[in-house]
């Protein structure tokens, strides 16, 4: 556990210490909702019932330059090969680097749900205690196989696309998931779906959050 | 009789279809300095690159602290470090933050101030991608003191630095000797550097070429230069 809290620190630090990579990061995802709501139009009601897909498209999106990012400052000046020679193990390095861009990730949630809230005109119906968990489950579900992506793809010239083409298609189940569990959230849910929804998203989550650190090592060790 | 440090036998590493390795036999006892010779691509980073065991090699027997990589890496990590040519440093972190976060993970923390001290560095809060490639080297060592390892891996000690970091170098490789530490060097200063070591390896496009004592390899190193040995590769 020591070794975890300080690899997720040492993952923060050089996260704060970069901050200004984050801000354009925000200003990206916050530009994609633009873009998205100019193509909607006025009309309210579909901009009502489209905010939690374009919201999540837009963290996804993003959240892929994040990761990409993470990994780079590793291999770049070879500072995965120095945490394995420490030893760091691959295990630890992973939970500790996925934990990390978690944080990082609802950082950049928290910036873009009062942009959505502005731009689609959204008044929450659930409770912000239910959202920000759905939240975290939906950034999890990205995290763990993007994680995993970024370390594989580091070492590539075209990461920027091969991570996206890699990781997109893994990520649909969480990412319905958490686009529904939002919107029922954001609307009302008089049915009760959202614990289905939710149920699904926790699922995903240990899956991959399971398997990928199992992964992971075989990815950064020769 | 004390364990070797290393123990080899025939150790080779491929890639792909090209052997960048092959035949190396070595013992180093402990407290024991090699200085690895070669031309570029020789083999000097890829035999410092399997006995650190970041690389598997791919025939041959080896032993490190008597353990097997392939078996107990970790056990082996914790003993030594590597300076290879990438810093291994985070770039958007300063010296002092990079030396902390070593420690932090090693299970040490404390103030970096003497580490950054020993090799000639102030403890200033700016960013390593503002470092001269020189500060970098300087700041690379102090990670790989900081460990304190048992053996030390080090290519290209000399390399980016100034006349007073060659000194600093010497300093620092005569300071680990005193202490104990193993050492195994890959240097084209080989005048500079057989001084330092009490044995020497050449290798050439994989193979070793010639061994024995460092006093004795500056004059087979410039033999081997006036031959200008025609490719061959390991094999």
């Amino acid at each position: 556990m020591r070794l975890l809290l300080a690899l997720v620190r040492k993952d923060l630090l050089v996260g704060w210490r970069g901050r200004a990579r984050l801000v354009g990061l925000s200003t990206y995802a916050v530009t994609l909702l633009l873009l998205f709501s100019f193509a909607l139009g006025p009309d309210s009601t579909t901009l009502h019932e489209h905010a939690p897909a374009y919201a999540w498209v837009a963290i996804l999106s993003a959240s892929t330059l994040l990761l990409a990012q993470s990994f780079q400052q590793e291999v770049e000046g070879g500072a995965l090969e120095g945490l394995l020679l420490l030893p760091v193990s691959p295990t630890a390095m992973f939970y500790a680097k996925a934990l990390a861009n978690l944080l990082l990730l609802l950082f950049l949630a928290l910036v873009l749900l009062p942009v959505s809230v502005v731009l689609f005109g959204l008044r929450p119906a659930g409770s912000p205690v239910a959202l920000a968990g759905v939240l975290a489950l939906g950034g999890a579900g990205l995290v763990a196989p993007g994680t995993l992506y970024a370390a594989l793809t580091a070492r590539v010239k075209a990461q920027q696309v091969l991570l996206p083409v890699l990781l997109f298609p893994l990520v649909v189940p969480p990412l319905l998931a958490a686009v529904k569990a939002t919107s029922l959230l954001l609307e009302g849910d008089p049915m009760h779906q959202v614990g289905t929804w939710v149920g699904l998203l926790a699922t995903f989550d240990v899956l991959y959050w399971s398997l990928c650190g199992v992964l992971f090592g075989r990815v950064v060790e020769e | 009789m004390a364990e070797p440090v290393i123990h080899a036998r025939d150790l080779g590493r491929r890639y792909g279809g090209r052997w960048a390795l092959g035949r190396v036999d070595l013992d180093l006892e402990p407290g024991e300095r090699l200085l690895l010779m070669g031309q570029n691509g020789g083999g000097k980073t890829t035999l410092l690159r399997v006995l650190s065991t970041l690389v598997a090699p791919s025939r041959g027997v080896l032993r490190i602290f008597g353990l097997d990589p392939a078996r107990e890496p970790n056990r082996i990590r914790r003993r030594l470090a590597l300076l290879s040519h990438l810093p291994s440093l985070y770039e958007d972190l300063s010296g002092p933050d990079n030396l902390q976060v070593v420690a932090r993970l090693l299970g040490r923390p404390g103030d970096p101030t003497p580490w950054l001290e020993r090799v000639g560095l102030e403890p200033r809060p700016d960013p390593v991608h503002t470092y001269s490639a020189g500060m970098r080297k300087r700041l690379s060592f102090a990670r790989l003191l900081l460990k304190e390892p048992d053996l030390a891996l080090i290519d290209e000690p000399y390399g980016q630095l100034d006349p007073a970091g060659h000194a600093m170098v010497d300093a620092l490789l005569r300071d680990m000797a005193e202490r104990g530490t193993t050492v195994i060097v890959a240097s084209h200063l080989v005048d500079r550097a057989c001084v330092l070591c009490g044995r020497a390896l050449l290798l050439h496009e994989g193979l070793p070429r010639w061994s024995g004592p460092s006093d004795r390899a500056p004059r087979a190193w410039s033999a081997f230069h006036a031959e200008a040995p025609a490719s061959g590769g390991a094999a």
